[in-house]
């Protein structure tokens, strides 16, 4: 674009004076396109400085949270407690009580510490389900019974939180979580390098926990997963069959105008109300279960319908028609007509706007709430008929929790979100670039 | 062509999906399905989890409802599409128990897990503001009585000072949550209505008249409704230093390096004045459990003995290591013998 237009032809006849007074009018429009210009680049700048704020601190809260504290122990997996029988049954050794195993290794590491007191706070620096990732090692490699082993065992969260500088080693013991005497063990720990920050791979690994440190969003991925399976598997088809009934078939008249309204309308209804329409269908009437994909992923389909039935049908709109009447003109039927040649060309803009709104469909969680999927799973679903909470839910329950170490993983939670919609939209713009080139 | 099979398909894959819960539905859960209120869900949730790791049963499933919502699910029906344990932050209303009754709904049996404080905190560093429930009541009742005890006026307090002398000049703002929440019918219950009844005129109003004094609060902006999160509310008191906010003891326990807990009527907020009921504004948490449903759905009785072990309910219990206050021995006696004997809920005596 140039800057400055290109002027009207010369006047013919020009005066000096004339000639003034068209320089100063074309000044004049120059002035007002370059302040509309800087209007509109302010406006833009705005945009991108809320984002830029968003993102700093949501990443700025949420980096930590990707690191969790480990402490070096070295845990005694004597026969006499895990197995004394010598069996090496399952059942026996997944009985076995290695939280108190930790605790012994903990007595060894402190063996001043010895008043009851004094343990239970000493045991509260090690995570209440490092236990249980003990009790999984043990029973992968039964090898490791009667030796004694180092293990790197979650911390609690009050201790990752300090260790994270969360929590502020130097304020008055009553306004911090974790005692003086607690301090020192931990400082202890520390200098003997003991004390380590790693790669939190229970975030991704693990189901919710109402331990922080324990915690992850497994199970809330693999709902969201599920409930985006039916939800594709219903809404593209559903949308697509729609979408060529009405541009190809359909007669124009009252009926499909209303329809078409009704559908336009549908796309704009709060998200909130097709929870309540799934409640009373699916669950009151049609006897299905609470807090399951298949139900979510339903309720999330009549929400979607729309979207991908108007994306689908302005596809279709932007074939050119000579594509279809040169296929009927060479003998095809109508079917074929859209099918050979029409499809193909509308695939891409309609798979754009499935996946966008797919993309609404996996930040959704107010729909959700009324069909009890705003819920506690700690158990990783494995089909459509588990029950299951969804990743915008999790968001929603870690941010309520009380501890503090959640709201790290909040911010997290939320940037995996972002990530899956961000991964979603190019794919979407990736198709619409291909769809420019051919189309 | 491609396209039309790969329809077909997923048209398949669809019905299918469709088909087979119409046929499941009519199964077997194989796990517990908890529902109510927000308080007591962190504390539910702990002993569901290490229900479910220390069990070869499934983790139980709950469902953050409130208090009403829950018992309204709980009291639909029985059967498996129906929750089986539903927790409160107060007691089952007679009226709760004649729906669920109506609902084929019978035997109830009702699991007191412990007590949960109600503080009036606000940021460290700031004011400490020791308080009487009288106080509280003249700052935050829609309505108060005039100064010579003739009638009803809008309340006129806009700072502390004005309600004693010896409190702060400092504007009344109090962030709490909003009505549909169990800590606010709480809250209403233990400390505007204990602060009303200081006041013989109130006192003697008729019925309707009276609970509506006593339980309006102030719609001028002095009260905040702040919503259900808790952690919201503590944050927004870290920024507004000289708000009170209103929430539950654990959130305090939490956050013990931001806020702090007012004295009411000169009793701290902590764990051993909410244990031995000093503190005058706690109240119980219930789990309500359906005893139809004990032997239907696996593991039923083992989850409750989890959540009444001593392990987790007892003194030194995971439960208190949340901000639980645990019963005391006599109270957790009886509790047990109950749920043996699957004693059904009696709101009588």
């Amino acid at each position: 674009m140039n800057r400055q237009r290109p002027g009207p032809p010369e006047p013919v006849a020009s005066s000096p004076a004339a000639r003034a007074e068209f320089g100063r009018r074309l000044a004049r429009r120059n002035r007002q396109e370059s302040r509309f210009r800087l209007a509109g680049l302010c406006a833009v700048l705005a945009g991108l400085a809320f984002l830029a704020f968003f993102f700093l601190t949501l990443i700025g809260n949420a980096y930590t949270a990707f690191a969790q504290t480990h402490i070096l122990l070295d845990v005694e997996l004597s026969a006499a407690a895990i197995d004394p029988e010598g069996t090496r049954n399952r059942q026996t050794l997944g009985r076995a009580d290695y939280q108190g195993l930790i605790r012994n290794a903990l007595r060894q590491q402190f063996p001043a510490v010895t008043r009851r007191g004094d343990l239970r706070q000493l045991f509260a620096l090690v995570s209440p389900g490092a236990g249980f990732d003990l009790r999984k090692q043990v029973l992968a490699n039964p090898g490791l019974i009667g030796q004694k082993q180092r293990f790197w065992l979650a911390a609690d969260d009050d201790v990752d939180m300090l260790i994270k500088g969360h929590m502020n080693r130097s304020a008055p013991e009553s306004q911090r979580r974790i005692n003086d005497r607690q301090l020192a063990w931990i400082e202890q720990l520390e200098a003997a390098g003991r004390i380590e920050r790693q790669f939190n791979h229970r975030f991704f690994i693990s189901g919710d926990s109402r331990d922080p440190e324990m915690s992850g969003i497994r199970s809330a991925v693999a709902g969201s997963f599920y409930m985006l399976l039916v939800t594709l598997a219903l809404s593209f088809p559903l949308g697509v069959a729609t979408a060529i009934y009405l541009e190809e078939f359909a007669p124009k008249n009252r009926w499909t105008d209303l329809v078409e309204v009704n559908i336009n309308n549908l796309a704009a209804v709060p998200s909130i109300v097709f929870g309540l329409l799934g409640l009373a269908l699916f669950i009151n009437l049609f006897g299905l279960p609470r807090s399951v994909p298949l139900v979510g992923g339903l309720v999330l389909t009549l929400m979607t319908l729309p979207v991908v039935i108007i994306a689908a049908r302005a596809a279709l709109t932007s074939v050119p028609p000579s594509i279809r009447e040169a296929a009927l003109g060479v003998g095809a039927s109508k079917m074929q007509a859209i099918f050979h040649h029409v499809m193909p060309l509308a695939l891409p803009g309609m798979l754009t706007g499935t996946i966008i709104g797919m993309a609404r469909a996996l930040g959704e969680s107010a729909p959700l709430l009324m069909i009890g999927m705003v819920a506690f799973i700690v158990d990783v679903p494995e089909s459509p008929l588990d029950p299951s909470a969804a990743l915008p839910v999790q968001i929603y329950l870690w941010a309520d929790s009380p501890e503090r170490a959640f709201v790290e993983r909040t911010s997290a939670a939320i940037l995996v979100l972002l990530a899956f919609l961000l991964v979603m939209n190019a794919g979407a713009i990736l198709l619409r670039k291909r769809y420019e080139k051919h189309g | 062509m491609a396209i039309l099979s790969a329809w077909a398909l997923a048209l398949a894959a669809t019905l299918t999906l469709l088909l087979m819960p119409a046929a499941q539905a009519q199964a077997t859960r194989d796990y517990i399905s908890i529902v109510g209120s927000s308080t007591v869900y962190p504390f539910s949730t702990v002993a569901a989890e290490r229900f479910g790791r220390g069990t070869d049963f499934p983790t139980p499933k709950i469902e953050s409802t409130g208090s009403g919502g829950g018992l309204k699910l709980f009291c639909s029906g029985v059967g498996i599409q129906h929750p089986d344990i539903t927790n409160s932050s107060r007691r089952i209303k007679q009226s709760e128990i004649d729906s669920c009754a109506k609902n084929g709904v019978n035997g109830i049996v009702e699991v007191k897990i412990g007590y949960d404080g109600i503080v009036l905190a606000n940021a460290k560093g700031a004011h400490r503001y020791q308080l009487t429930r009288q106080q509280v009541f003249l700052a935050l009742a829609r309505d108060i009585p005039d100064s010579d005890g003739a009638g009803l006026i809008p309340n006129p307090h806009k700072t502390w000072s004005d309600i004693a002398p010896n409190l702060p000049a400092i504007p009344i703002e109090v962030l709490g949550p909003p009505p549909t929440s169990g800590t606010r019918d709480a809250f209403v219950e233990l400390v505007m209505d204990a602060g009303c009844q200081s006041f013989p005129l109130i006192e003697n109003l008729a019925g309707n008249a009276r609970d509506a004094a006593c339980y309006t609060l102030r719609e001028d902006g002095a009260f905040i409704e702040a919503g259900e999160n808790d952690n919201l509310i503590v944050q927004k008191l870290e920024a507004n230093p000289t708000a009170l906010g209103i929430f539950g003891y654990s959130f305090l326990d939490q956050n013990q390096d931001k806020v702090q807990g007012s004295p009411i009527d000169g009793i701290e907020p902590n764990f051993d004045s909410i244990a031995d009921g000093s503190y005058p504004v706690s109240r119980p948490l219930f789990s309500y459990v359906k005893s139809m449903h004990m032997d239907e759905i696996p593991g039923m009785a083992e989850f409750l003995a989890e959540l009444t072990s001593e392990a987790a309910w007892g003194d030194f219990g995971y439960l208190s290591d949340r901000g639980l206050i645990p019963l005391p021995e006599s109270e957790r006696q009886a509790v047990l013998s109950a749920i043996k004997e699957r004693a059904h809920v009696n709101l009588a005596p």
